[in-house]
C-alpha cells in the first residue's frame, strides 16, 4: 500500500467525505424535488416541442420532439464551432506567417491583430459584431452584393447553393463516403492522389442525378431573398467574432511551431541543395506540425466551449435552446442539465482523441 | 558617459534602417509593405474621424448624436454613475469608495510584508482587509444600511467578480494540484475527475448548472443569490483551470529538492509547505498571469445570467428607449468597453511576458493553451 497507514486513513477520510457529500447532495434533491412536486426521467423527450428555432439544419416543424430539438442545438453548436475553427485557422495561419515575415511592417501588423483581438473580451467583440456592425448594414434593396450571387443584408448573408432534390440522400452519401475514403488514403498512402475519391465520388454521383441538381440562386422577391443559403445575422456574427478572436490565439500557436524549427534543420536542408519550397514542404513543415497539432487540438476545444457565448447574441445554440428554453419548458432541470454537460464534455473528449490520432500521424 | 550618448543614436539608426531595409528587401516585400501602407491610410483618417474629429463631446441626450458618424461620448457621460456604481443607492456610494482605498491598502501593506512578517501574517492581513470590504459593501451591521447584490453593478460588479476569483481561485487550485499529483490512489482519482470535468465544460454551461441547479443540492433556506451561485461557478471553473498551471510546476521541480528536504529530517507535510509549494508558485507566476487575464475578460459573461456588470449596463443602456434613435450609440458602447478592458489585458500579459522571460527555468507550458 502506497503511504502506509497513515496514507490508507487520509484516502479513507476523503473517500468518506466525498460519499457524504454526494449523498447529502443527493438527499436534498430528492427532497427538493419532492417538494416542487418534479417527476425525475427522460421521458419527456418524446413530447412535442413546440416553439419555433431560427435556424434548424434538419427538418423541424411544430410537433417534433424535445429530442429533435436537442439534436438541432447540438448541430447548430457543431456547425459554428467547425465554420470559426476552419475560418480562425486560416486566417490565424495568414497572421503567424505575418508574424514570423522578415519585412518589419507586415510583422508589425501581425502583432497588432494578435494584441488587439486577444485583448479584448470575446463577448464585447460577439456584442459588437451582432448589434452594432450587422445592424449598420444595409436593407435587402440595398444589399451590399458579388455580382448577383452573394448579397449581405440585414437580414444576414445569401449565398448560391447546389439543391439536390431528391437525390440528397445519395449525394450526402457520395460526399461523406469520398471524405472518408481520401482521409482513410491520406493516412495510409500519404501520397497527393488520396485527395481524389472525394472529389470523384461526388462529381460521379451528380453527373448520374444530374436531371435533379439545380444551381439555386439568391433572388429578391418582395421585401426579402429566396434561394440560396441563408446565413442568418447571429451565425454570422458568431462566425466573424468567433474566428477573428480565436485567430488571434491560433496564430501564437502556429508561430511558435514555425519558430521551434531549428535553424540547423535548415541550413543543412539548404546545403543539400533543397529549394526553398522543397524545405518549406519536406523540412519545416514536418516539424512545425509536431510542435503546432497537441496545442492546436487544445485550443480547438476552447472554440467549441466559446462557441456556447453565442448566447448573448441569441444563437440558437444547445446553451440557449437546450438548457435554456427546453429546461424552462418541461422543467426538467437535472436530465436537461446533464444532457448539455455530457455533451460537451463526450465532444471535448473526441476532440481530444482526434487530436491525438493525428499526433501520432504526424510523428512518424 | 560621453561616448555612450553617440553608440545610442548610432544604434538606434541602425535598427530604423534595418527596419526600413526589410521593408523592401524583396520586390514581394516591398509590394506587402506598400499594402500594409495603404490599408493604413485608408483606415487611420476614419477611425481619427469617427473617435475623435466627428465624435459628439457634448450634449445632454440622443438628439444630438443623431446624424453625426461619430462616436457618441455623451452617452457614457450621462450612463456614469450605472457605469461605475450599478443601482447601488445613491447616498451609499462613498461606501464603495471607502471598500476600494481598504483594497487598494490591504493589497499594498501584504504585498510589502511578505517578505518579513511571513505567509500566515500576510493572510490574516488579507482575510481582514477582505471582512473589511465585505462589511462595507454589504452592510446591515455597524449602522450601515443594508445593500442587497441584485443591486451591484457596473464597474464595481466586475471589479468584485474578477477580485474574488483571483482571490478564492488559487488556493483551491493548489489544493487541487497538490492533491491530484499525491502518492494516495483515490485522493488524486477524485481530483483528477474534478478538475478534468469542470475543464471540458464551458463557463456558461457551469453558471447555467449553478444558477439551476445549486438551489436544489442545498437544504431549503440555503439559496443564496444570483451573484453568489455565480461567484461560486467563477472560484470552482478557475480552480480548476489554476490546478493545471499548477500541476504543470509540480512536474517541473526536480525530485532532488523534495529528497533534499526529507534527508533533513523534514516531515511530509513541512516538505510541501517549506519546500515544494513557494517553488512552484514562482514557477506558475506567468501561468497565473494567463488565467488572471482570462478571469478578466470571462466576468463579461455574467450579462448572461442577467447580472448588470459593466457590459451589463453599457447593454441595458443601449435599449434605452431614450439612447434608441442613434445607429452610433451602439456602437460607441462597444468601443468604449474595448478601451476599457484592452490596457488592462495587455498590460497583464506584458508583464506575465517579462517574468517569463526573466525565469530560468520555464516549464514551456505557460497556460497558453488554457486561456480562452
Amino acid at each position: 500500500m502506497r503511504g502506509g497507514r497513515t496514507g490508507l486513513a487520509i484516502q479513507l477520510v476523503v473517500l468518506f467525505g466525498a460519499a457524504l457529500l454526494v449523498a447529502g447532495i443527493a438527499h436534498n434533491v430528492s427532497t427538493n424535488l419532492a417538494r416542487l412536486g418534479i417527476k425525475t426521467g427522460f421521458w419527456f423527450l418524446s413530447r412535442p416541442a413546440g416553439f419555433d428555432i431560427s435556424q434548424t439544419l434538419i427538418p423541424y416543424s411544430d410537433d417534433s420532439t424535445y429530442f429533435a430539438v436537442f439534436v438541432i442545438a447540438l448541430l447548430n453548436t457543431l456547425l459554428v464551432s467547425f465554420l470559426s475553427i476552419a475560418l480562425g485557422t486560416a486566417l490565424g495561419f495568414v497572421i503567424a506567417l505575418a508574424r514570423s515575415s522578415a519585412n518589419g511592417l507586415v510583422a508589425a501588423a501581425g502583432t497588432l491583430y494578435v494584441e488587439t483581438f486577444r485583448n479584448i473580451p470575446l463577448l464585447i467583440q460577439l456584442l459588437f459584431w451582432y448589434f452594432a456592425a450587422m445592424q449598420a448594414l444595409p436593407a435587402p434593396r440595398t444589399s451590399f452584393h458579388l455580382g448577383s450571387l452573394i448579397f449581405l443584408n440585414d437580414r444576414g448573408l445569401f449565398i448560391p447553393t447546389l439543391q439536390f432534390g431528391h437525390a440528397f440522400e445519395p449525394m450526402a452519401g457520395a460526399i461523406v463516403a469520398g471524405l472518408a475514403l481520401s482521409v482513410l488514403l491520406a493516412a495510409k498512402a500519404r501520397r497527393w492522389w488520396a485527395i481524389l475519391p472525394c472529389i470523384l465520388l461526388p462529381l460521379a454521383a451528380g453527373v448520374y442525378y444530374r436531371a435533379d441538381i439545380v444551381w439555386s440562386v439568391p433572388q429578391l422577391q418582395g421585401f426579402n431573398f429566396h434561394g440560396g443559403v441563408t446565413v442568418l445575422p447571429e451565425l454570422l456574427a458568431l462566425t466573424v467574432g468567433l474566428s477573428m478572436y480565436s485567430a488571434s490565439f491560433i496564430a501564437e500557436i502556429i508561430r511558435g511551431g514555425i519558430q521551434a524549427v531549428s535553424h540547423g534543420q535548415i541550413d543543412a536542408a539548404k546545403s543539400l541543395g533543397l529549394t526553398r519550397w522543397q524545405t518549406s514542404r519536406l523540412i519545416v513543415i514536418p516539424l512545425a506540425l509536431r510542435v503546432i497539432v497537441p496545442p492546436l487540438g487544445a485550443y480547438y476545444v476552447v472554440v467549441l466551449k466559446n462557441s456556447s457565448l453565442g448566447t448573448a447574441i441569441a444563437y440558437p445554440d444547445l446553451i440557449l435552446v437546450f438548457a435554456g428554453t427546453v429546461l424552462n419548458q418541461t422543467a426538467q432541470p437535472i436530465e436537461v442539465m446533464t444532457m448539455t454537460l455530457l455533451t460537451y464534455l463526450a465532444l471535448g473528449y473526441a476532440f481530444s482523441l482526434a487530436t491525438s490520432a493525428v499526433n501520432r500521424q504526424v510523428r512518424q | 558617459m560621453s561616448a555612450a550618448r553617440p553608440q545610442m543614436t548610432q544604434r538606434w539608426q541602425r535598427r530604423v534602417l534595418d527596419f526600413l531595409r526589410s521593408c523592401v528587401s524583396t520586390p514581394f516585400n516591398a509590394l506587402l509593405t506598400a499594402a500594409v501602407v495603404a490599408l493604413a491610410f485608408w483606415a487611420l483618417p476614419g477611425l481619427i474621424h469617427w473617435l475623435l474629429l466627428d465624435a459628439v463631446w457634448s450634449g445632454t441626450s440622443v438628439k444630438d448624436c443623431v446624424g453625426h458618424d461619430g462616436a457618441c461620448w455623451i452617452f457614457l457621460r450621462a450612463h456614469a454613475g450605472q457605469l461605475i456604481y450599478g443601482s447601488y443607492p445613491e447616498g451609499q456610494r462613498w461606501r464603495l469608495v471607502a471598500a476600494a482605498v481598504v483594497g487598494l491598502a490591504t493589497i499594498a501593506a501584504a504585498g510589502a510584508s511578505t517578505r518579513r512578517v511571513g505567509i500566515l501574517s500576510t493572510g490574516a492581513m488579507l482575510l481582514a482587509g477582505s471582512i473589511a470590504i465585505g462589511i462595507l459593501m454589504v452592510g446591515g451591521v455597524a449602522g450601515l444600511p443594508y445593500v442587497a447584490t441584485s443591486l451591484w453593478g457596473g464597474i464595481l460588479l466586475t471589479i468584485v467578480i474578477a477580485a474574488w476569483t483571483i482571490v478564492t481561485a488559487p488556493p483551491l487550485g493548489l489544493l487541487l494540484a497538490l492533491a491530484r499529483q499525491s502518492e494516495l490512489p483515490i485522493v488524486s482519482a477524485i481530483a483528477g475527475a474534478f478538475i478534468d470535468t469542470l475543464r471540458g465544460l464551458p463557463l456558461v454551461g457551469l453558471l447555467f448548472l449553478v444558477i439551476v441547479m445549486f438551489p436544489l443540492f442545498v437544504p431549503r433556506g440555503f439559496e443564496t443569490d444570483k451573484l453568489m451561485r455565480a461567484l461560486l461557478a467563477f472560484t470552482l471553473f478557475n480552480a480548476a483551470n489554476f490546478a493545471e498551471v499548477f500541476r504543470g510546476a509540480l512536474q517541473a521541480i526536480h525530485r532532488s529538492q523534495i529528497e533534499g528536504g526529507y534527508s533533513l529530517g523534514l516531515p511530509r507535510w513541512r516538505v510541501t509547505a517549506l519546500i515544494v509549494v513557494p517553488q512552484v508558485i514562482s514557477v506558475s507566476i506567468p501561468g497565473v498571469i494567463n488565467i488572471c487575464i482570462a478571469i478578466v475578460k470571462e466576468t463579461t459573461i455574467v450579462l448572461i445570467l442577467g447580472l448588470f456588470d459593466f457590459v451589463g449596463v453599457l447593454q441595458a443602456g443601449i435599449a434605452d428607449p431614450d439612447w434608441l434613435a442613434s445607429q452610433s450609440v451602439r456602437t460607441t458602447a462597444y468601443v468604449f468597453a474595448a478601451l476599457v478592458f484592452w490596457p488592462i489585458c495587455f498590460t497583464l500579459s506584458r508583464i506575465g511576458l517579462a517574468i517569463e522571460r526573466r525565469q530560468p527555468m520555464t516549464s514551456g507550458s505557460s497556460g497558453a493553451s488554457l486561456v480562452n
